[in-house]
């Protein structure tokens, strides 16, 4: 009975979606483990503005493709007050490269300046609604809230960074910056789905 | 004992069921080229499933498919593979898969990378996962952004006959 009160509340308080984000929904915070060793909440980050929080993973040819990309953009917007917080939403029963272990590994190999997160109880993804890797959910701080303000993809050319025409996540950020809304808000990606049971 | 054995090789090659020619080339398409094929106004049941070769659940789906290609072959039923494999490698994943895995399903090699150009037009409540399967008979649609089983296509397909 607690429980359905809570999820009850949380779902009036328009934190809990069924089916994941849109634009303008609250987003929830989470307590999740870094790859060293420390648990992240969104609410450790006093200073920052907002934050750019993907969705990616160890293997996905995708998210491969895209992690130096990712590296730079949290160098150039964590001091702007939009860091990258990264969350692998895989369960590593049934993808095993996706474990905690190769997590790290991963980080340390590709030297990611950013928190990377596992998702342990494996819900994160889906209060977000995060379908695949990369998914990228872009959130600024509105008063107490934690704002969803694009929902999608890095750029519009995974295969080939340097030519890239429309960088729309950092579009979105400098949108943020300059006080508008990112436009276009939400953009579509092939991504690899995510493995749960 | 040599005639035998030739005509045991003519015979074989006579009843092999479902063989083709070993497919030396895969057709790269944008998407502009590939959306008249999504959208066919005839009484063939189309099943275009999007995959790629290093996608696990694409690779563990294809025998389905495969079979569906094969069992339905003589019906109003077109199956098409779609690979999403990065341009750059259709010379050293793409086309080995195919051979090794000796597919016979028609696989044609989507390589517009500005996916959020055209996901949209597949359909709309595609968020861009793989595999997805469209599976269709004029504008009568079915989507699903998931795994699908034999038995799932075989009813799916079944009910659109």
């Amino acid at each position: 009975m607690r429980k359905l009160l809570i999820v009850f509340s949380l779902l009036a308080a328009g934190i809990v979606q069924a089916g994941g984000y849109e634009i303008g929904d609250k987003a929830a915070d989470f307590r999740l483990k870094n790859v060293d060793g420390k648990m992240v909440s969104l609410s450790d980050y006093g200073g920052a503005r907002g934050f750019v929080v993907i969705f990616t993973c160890n293997e996905c040819p995708y998210a491969i493709a895209y992690e130096d990309r990712i590296i730079q953009l949290d160098k150039r917007y964590k001091d702007r007050g939009y860091p990258v917080i990264a969350i692998n939403p895989n369960d590593p029963e049934v993808q095993p490269a996706d474990s905690y272990g190769r997590m790290q590994q991963k980080s340390r190999e590709k030297g990611f300046t950013f928190p990377y997160l596992y998702d342990e109880e494996l819900t994160t993804y889906a209060t977000y609604g995060a379908t695949k890797t990369p998914h990228v959910f872009l959130l600024q701080k509105e008063g107490d809230a934690l704002v969803v303000k694009y929902i999608g993809t890095i750029d519009d050319n995974y295969a080939d960074a340097s030519a890239v025409r429309e960088a729309y996540l950092a579009n979105a950020v400098e949108a943020l910056i300059a006080g508008n809304d990112p436009n276009p808000a939400t953009t579509k990606a092939i991504g690899c789905s995510v493995k749960k049971k | 004992m040599k005639t035998t054995l030739i005509i045991f090789l003519l015979l074989g090659l006579l009843f092999g069921s479902c063989s083709e020619p070993l497919r030396e080339k895969v057709e790269q398409l944008t998407f502009a080229e590939l959306e008249p094929l999504l959208n066919r106004e005839n009484d063939t049941v189309y099943v275009v499933n999007f995959w790629a070769t290093w996608c696990k659940p694409c690779v563990e789906e294809l025998p389905a498919f495969e079979k569906v290609n094969m069992e339905y072959g003589s019906r109003a039923v077109k199956v098409l593979l779609v690979s999403l494999d990065f341009p750059s490698r259709y010379q050293d994943q793409l086309l080995p898969f195919i051979e090794s895995h000796a597919i016979k399903t028609e696989v044609l090699h989507l390589t517009d990378v500005n996916a959020n150009d055209w996901i949209d037009k597949v359909d709309p409540t595609w968020s861009g996962a793989i595999p997805a399967t469209i599976i269709f008979k004029g504008s009568n649609r079915s989507f699903y952004e998931q795994k699908l089983s034999y038995q799932e296509l075989v009813q799916i397909i079944e009910n659109k006959l």
